[in-house]
């Protein structure tokens, strides 16, 4: 408490820098992900190839996927480019996988039903597929979200400013509340975000909760395949 | 790309192989930390897990639980414990075995869940007795899912194990570690490729294992979708399979 009564200013700092680093990620991750969710969803065969791929990207390991980008990208080594780049990879192949989820759940006969009542595939798309899968798409999003903002702290090892800066300097000084401070700091940033796209959720999609029970199922089952890394 | 043909040349240098300090023995440390945690993880979780997914107890509290420990920071956790505990292998350790913990629980119980009820009546009208239902019916059903529990865990470790150098915990990070601050970037990249090719090989076993644990009888077969769905309810405990694959 006295670290962080004479900290402030730098706690402030690292949690603006914390939220510029894992805001980009969340937002282009999701706006990637639904065009390939769509894709994934849309033929057998993609979505296997789809799935694979971002499943072993998903399995390289953060520090290394860091290291891995200036091969990439030609960015130097400590640029946050490459974390940023990175942590959008992992909300991708995160996010994809839900996206396809969302949208095999819309019952098929919604999706005949609107074709007969004359909307195009791509209103069709607009206006029924892609909000009725909105709350598998929004549970994917926060759990996208919460890991986000967790790996960012690692950028910290490789240079990038944010959060995880307070673990290693506290470490380096031996202070336990200023690592303490870091992951509450990170923590509650967590549970912000997490409470905006519930939020954000609730005003988009109010029709979500009357409906809850048959939705709850999907939400439910998808949370799981992610926890459990099933694919 | 030169670069990367460094990396591979580090790696292919006899120099960085051998003895305690050449990346097989921090190799070996690697997967020490990381079957290690994931055991001692499993041996805490998978009873838990279980408990809650055959009595439908404390559902929310597991759910919440796995859910939010995905936000807490593993670098900090680490750091943390390694200034309570001093450096070495122990705090990594604890770290990785809390890390490992909320999948392996997460797959215990949705194994559990995700078998169709009617099957846990059927075998509950059979006469079968609460544990003969848990061994007999819920754990073979439930194991690809288990499985799959253990595979991000061990996934999750194996990636976060790269950490350890950082509180002198050893492993593969400490090349990634040394590698930063000499500025040799060939080093830090052979590293990094081993510990992607650690991860990846890892992940084939375990998706190979998961595939091998469906029990036999319980068909593997994607839903037929659009227009052709029966209005039938379809056949029992096709669940599990379609879920763990």
């Amino acid at each position: 408490m006295k670290w962080l009564s004479s900290n402030w200013d730098l706690v402030w700092q690292l949690v603006f820098a914390h939220v510029a680093l894992s805001v980009p990620p969340i937002v282009i991750g999701f706006v990637i992900a639904i065009p390939l969710g769509w894709v994934a969803n849309r033929y057998r065969v993609s979505r296997g190839i789809i799935l694979l791929v971002l499943g072993l990207l998903y399995t390289i390991p953060s520090i290394p996927l860091f290291i891995f980008m200036p091969l990439f990208l030609g960015t130097p080594l400590l640029s946050p480019v490459n974390v940023t780049v990175a942590l959008t990879i992992y909300a991708v192949a995160l996010m994809v996988r839900s996206a396809a989820d969302g949208l095999r759940s819309v019952d098929p006969d919604i999706l005949q039903a609107a074709s007969a009542m004359g909307y195009s595939g791509w209103q069709r798309f607009w206006r029924v597929e892609l909000p009725l899968a909105g709350p598998v798409l929004l549970a994917g999003l926060r759990v996208v979200s919460a890991s986000t903002v967790s790996l960012a702290t690692i950028g910290s090892v490789v240079g990038v400013s944010s959060l995880g800066y307070l673990f290693i300097n506290g470490f380096q000084r031996n202070i336990p509340g200023e690592v303490i401070t870091g992951i509450v700091a990170t923590l509650v940033i967590a549970v912000v975000f997490d409470l905006l796209l519930v939020l954000v959720g609730r005003l988009l999609l109010p029709w979500s909760r009357r409906d809850s029970r048959v939705r709850a199922r999907d939400v439910a089952r998808s949370r799981t395949a992610v926890l459990t890394g099933a694919g | 790309m030169n670069l990367f043909f460094d990396g591979i040349a580090w790696i292919l240098d006899s120099a960085n192989q051998g003895g305690p300090g050449g990346w097989i023995a921090r190799l070996g440390e690697q997967l020490a930390y990381t079957f290690g945690a994931v055991a001692i993880a499993a041996v805490i979780a998978v009873p838990l897990g279980y408990l809650v997914g055959h009595t439908g107890r404390g559902r929310d509290l597991a759910v919440s639980l796995s859910g939010g420990f995905r936000a807490l920071p593993s670098l900090g956790l680490l750091i943390l414990l390694g200034l309570g505990l001093g450096i070495g292998f122990r705090a990594p350790l604890l770290t990785f075995v809390i890390l490992a913990i909320p999948p392996i629980l997460a797959g215990a119980y949705a194994g559990f869940e995700a078998i169709d009820r009617k099957t846990i009546d059927a075998a509950r009208a059979l006469g079968m007795t609460e544990l003969q239902i848990v061994g007999r019916v819920e754990v073979p059903l439930g194991l690809p899912l288990l499985i799959g529990g253990i595979r991000s865990g061990v996934l999750q470790v194996v990636a976060t194990a790269t950490l350890a150098a950082y509180v002198s915990g050893g492993a593969l990070g400490v090349f990634i570690f040394e590698g930063f601050s000499t500025r040799n970037y060939a080093e830090a990249l052979g590293a990094s490729i081993l510990v992607t090719v650690l991860a990846l090989v890892l992940e084939g076993i375990f998706a190979l294992i998961q595939r091998l644990v469906v029990p036999r009888g319980v068909v593997a077969k994607e839903p037929t979708e659009i227009r052709t769905r029966s209005s039938r309810p379809v056949a029992v405990a096709g669940l599990p399979a379609q879920e763990g694959k």
